[in-house]
């Protein structure tokens, strides 16, 4: 193993520390001889027996951040860590809002760059691998100065295995320093409805596009995914459109999906949706345009319209 | 109110992109355009500082002393621009394109910092915060709406699960997603007086940065391979001829779904 020491910076929410943060923590275990999780929301000691399982032999927890965005303090509590003599050789930073702040204002404050985007790790954490052109290349990087390594995952790029771990040890730290960078404060949280499972996680999705034609449309979608038990999602073009909320998108700003099932409708298949979709176990797609570049990845594609198409699949599906 | 816009011009994402074989750079040998996501921050740039006085001023970086995305951003409204170009800035990363970009914000002094939340070509989404953090300014990255209130930014910043209402005292850096604005179409008028706009153009050494923070040097990563991902088995396209929804319900009653 090349590295001794590898950090994770793990976000947690209500439920626990999130599903990437787990993944994480899962290579993490191949690519370091010791795991450490950085934690911060007031809960990481509720945390740590998760995290411990998942491999962190330590948590550190930067304690209650209140109102203020987490970016900057939770750089701010990182960086004074290292700075007063702790050694990462690498961290590992989740490709998500927060951890890419974190991330980012990090880099400035230890003056390390950072590579994004990653969707694979050699074994001993040294290179990285990259999708391009909506996974039709795979690049190979790493960095040739010193650690620590900043690395920034996306989504569903390793299996969440547990490692069958004790809690981790939690040690408190001192609380993040508030200084003028961290003066952004949530007043308040605003929680969309959804029904069914989550996008992420759910076992079929059904998405729909522009080809859908109106707002109106996407209730095929939303019915359709409920026939089968999955969740509904989007492209971009319908979520900047204002049709559907954006928890709902698919790809590169979107969520990463790798469900049994993927089932387009009416989405051309750019790369940047591609790249959130093409792991999916089975595709299928319906477009009205043989050749629209969604078929490229499809295992059953249906050159036809969506209005004609849905419908008919889901009176079958209700006669069922 | 001076706001600042940082807009990228980026190779025609409609025409095919390429590596560069030897030193894996992305291409950017041809003419250049506006990055489209970042025409979102130019019009909330506009529609926030159209006071007396205000101005939104463009800072981009770009090779060659390419002007035409930045034409585009003046002909929607801008004030002016500073561009960076410079050989040295070859093969230069995330951190090393903010050390830039932050150098020559601050030459105009914003009250406002406005980035897409990623680029198209480079989409690494980090600059936004590497930005703020150099200027030590606070930032809200992921704005689906901006509001100005005299000394306070409100935001509406995309999550996870829906939104938070995020405020924020001035100057500050917010990254904007394409939900923001309808940018406008430029106006032949604003395509005549776009082309007699100041553009300021900057080399490294102008910004007091040290050679050896940025290019490939101060990039301290390389990319050591370029190879084909393994494709997905053609699967068999089917025209539709009222047999489509079938042929979709056999599909998945096969995978065992139904
Ligand atoms: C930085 C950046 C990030 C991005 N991130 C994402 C992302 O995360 N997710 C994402 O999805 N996109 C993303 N995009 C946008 C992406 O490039 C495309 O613009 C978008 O995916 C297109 O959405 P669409 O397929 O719904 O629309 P279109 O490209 O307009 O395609 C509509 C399709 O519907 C078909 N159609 C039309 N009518 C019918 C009909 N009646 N029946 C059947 N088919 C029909 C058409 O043939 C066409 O193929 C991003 C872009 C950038 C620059
Ligand atoms: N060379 C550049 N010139 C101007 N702005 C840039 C440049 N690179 C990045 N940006 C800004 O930073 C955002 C995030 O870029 P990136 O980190 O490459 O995804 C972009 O959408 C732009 O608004």
């Amino acid at each position: 193993m090349a590295l001794d020491n590898v950090w994770v910076l793990a976000e947690t929410g209500e439920a626990g520390p999130t599903s990437l943060s787990l993944e994480l923590l899962t290579k993490a275990r191949t690519i370091g001889a010791s795991v450490t999780a950085v934690a911060w929301g007031g809960g990481a000691a509720e945390h740590a027996a998760v995290l411990g399982e998942y491999g962190a032999t330590k948590v550190y927890d930067l304690g209650d951040t209140g109102e203020a965005l987490p970016g900057a303090p939770v750089a701010s509590a990182m960086a004074a860590l290292v700075e007063g003599g702790e050694r990462p050789d690498a961290i590992l930073f989740p490709a998500s809002y927060d951890g890419r702040d974190v991330a980012g204002r990090l880099s400035v404050k230890l003056d390390r760059p950072v590579i994004t985007n990653i969707v694979g790790m050699s074994d001993d954490g040294l290179s990285t691998q990259h999708s391009l052109f909506g996974g039709s290349q795979t690049a190979t990087a790493r960095f040739t100065g010193e650690g620590p390594f900043l690395y920034v995952v996306r989504a569903k790029s390793f299996a969440a295995e547990s490692a069958g771990g004790g809690p981790a040890e939690v040690v408190q730290t001192a609380a993040p320093e508030a200084g003028p960078t961290a003066a952004a404060r949530v007043v308040s949280r605003h929680v969309e409805e959804r029904s069914g499972p989550k996008l992420d996680e759910a076992g079929v999705v059904v998405s729909g596009g522009r080809g859908l034609g109106s707002a109106d449309s996407y209730e095929l979608i939303e019915q359709l995914a409920k026939l089968l038990n999955g969740a509904p999602g989007a492209s971009r073009a319908i979520v900047d459109a204002g049709w559907v909320p954006y928890a709902r998108q698919v790809g590169q700003t979107g969520k990463t999906v790798k469900p049994n099932l993927y089932l387009a409708c009416g989405i051309s298949g750019a790369t940047q949706h591609l790249v959130g979709m093409k792991g999916s176990k089975h595709i299928v797609a319906v477009n009205k345009d043989q050749d629209a570049p969604i078929f490229s990845v499809a295992d059953l594609g249906i050159v036809g319209d969506v209005h004609k198409v849905l419908p008919a699949l889901i009176e079958a599906l209700k006669s069922r | 109110m001076n706001v600042v816009v940082c807009v990228k011009q980026i190779p025609d994402p409609a025409a095919p992109s390429a590596l560069d074989p030897v030193t894996h750079n992305l291409d950017r040998s041809g003419k250049l355009i506006l990055d489209d996501s970042d025409s979102y921050g130019v019009e909330m740039g506009l529609q926030l500082a159209s006071g007396d006085g205000d101005e939104v001023i463009l800072v981009s970086m770009a090779p060659g002393g390419e002007t035409s995305g930045l034409r585009t951003a003046l002909a929607m409204g801008a004030a002016r621009a500073i561009l960076v170009s410079d050989d040295a800035l070859s093969g230069t990363d995330s951190l090393g394109t903010a050390k830039v970009l932050a150098a020559a914000i601050s030459r105009a002094e914003p009250d406002l910092v406005l980035t897409a939340t990623e680029s198209t070509d480079g989409y690494t989404g980090t600059i936004p915060a590497q930005i703020a953090e150099l200027l030590g300014l606070p930032s809200v990255t992921f704005a689906k709406k901006i509001a100005v209130d005299g000394s306070t930014v409100r935001v509406e910043r995309q999550t996870e699960a829906g939104f938070d209402e995020v405020e924020c005292p001035l100057p500050a850096v917010v990254s904007v997603t394409a939900g923001v604005v309808e940018p406008r179409y430029p106006s032949f008028k604003g395509i005549m007086a776009a082309k007699s706009k100041p553009v300021d153009v900057l080399a490294v050494a102008d910004l007091g940065i040290e050679g050896g923070q940025v290019g490939s040097a101060g990039a301290r990563q390389e990319v050591t391979d370029v190879a084909d991902a393994e494709a997905r088995e053609g699967g068999e396209i089917v025209v539709d001829e009222g047999n489509g929804a079938e042929r979709i319900l056999a599909f998945l009653e096969e995978l065992k779904v139904i």
